[in-house]
């Protein structure tokens, strides 16, 4: 997994590229603590280049949004997600709890 | 049958994962249905490390994958403490978002994306999952 972070003046987009498992779960989970600790809470997360999600994966991304949506302070937006992730989002019943985009600079211009 | 070991570790799971790709796709299996396998085999092998073994680098990870024209069947052996399924909880969909618990994902991930998921223990051969997919059908 890499992941190459820009941050704007209205929010920050991290491109994810590879595999979000058990192994890199931890990797991001800290890039986004670090995000948060510097007071920034608005995030646009860029999917299309994620092969694989697992569960870990997928509660990195939750527990960031419980984080960023605290005190109304934010929140994590997905932006162009590959359908078989979607599915996984689905399966573990977390797609209401996010925004979705297809298109990052539409997902960007939210905030 | 194919037979392959692995340290019981994350960096592991990338490989565990080209193994089964490769193996459902030359058996014949749709996109999706590659992904889900994908899924639920990671999702096993993190368990094994995480509650079987309680942490990385404790023991081997032996996996069987097997094809026939109508299946495939990945069997999973570990030598940790005994995995009962029981006593996962069930994902819980109801609870709003700050209240959301981590827990027992990947055993539902597993459920849901395979046909057939069955756990056994025993003294001298440890924990035995098999998982097992079918072709054609709603998994």
């Amino acid at each position: 997994m890499e992941i190459t972070t820009t941050q704007y003046k209205h929010c920050d987009l991290l491109k994810i590229t590879g595999r979000i498992d058990s192994m890199t779960a931890p990797d991001l989970s800290k890039l986004i603590a670090e995000i948060n600790e510097a007071g920034r809470f608005k995030l646009v997360v860029d999917m299309k280049d994620v092969d694989y999600i697992s569960s870990s994966g997928l509660w990195v991304l939750i527990n960031a949004q419980k984080t960023c949506k605290r005190y109304n302070r934010g929140e994590v937006i997905l932006a162009c997600v590959p359908p078989r992730i979607h599915s996984a989002l689905d399966l573990a019943g977390f797609v209401p709890f996010f925004k979705f985009f297809d298109d990052v600079v539409a997902a960007v211009g939210n905030f | 049958m194919k037979t392959f070991v692995f340290p019981g570790r994350y960096g592991s799971l990338e490989r565990i994962s080209h193994v089964i790709v490769e193996a459902a796709t030359t058996a014949g299996f749709n996109d999706a249905d590659v992904y889900a396998i994908q899924t639920a085999v990671d999702e096993a092998c993190s368990n094994i490390i995480d509650h079987a073994y309680g942490g990385q680098d404790l023991g081997d990870i032996e996996m069987q994958v097997s094809t026939s024209h109508n299946n495939i069947t990945i069997v999973l052996h570990d030598q940790g403490r005994p995995f009962t399924p029981e006593s996962v909880p069930l994902p819980d969909f109801k609870t709003d978002l700050q209240n959301r618990k981590e827990r027992g994902l990947g055993l539902y991930f597993m459920r849901k994306l395979m046909d057939e998921v069955r756990f056994e223990f025993s003294e001298e051969g440890g924990n035995t999952l098999t998982l097992i997919k079918y072709k054609d059908k709603k998994g």
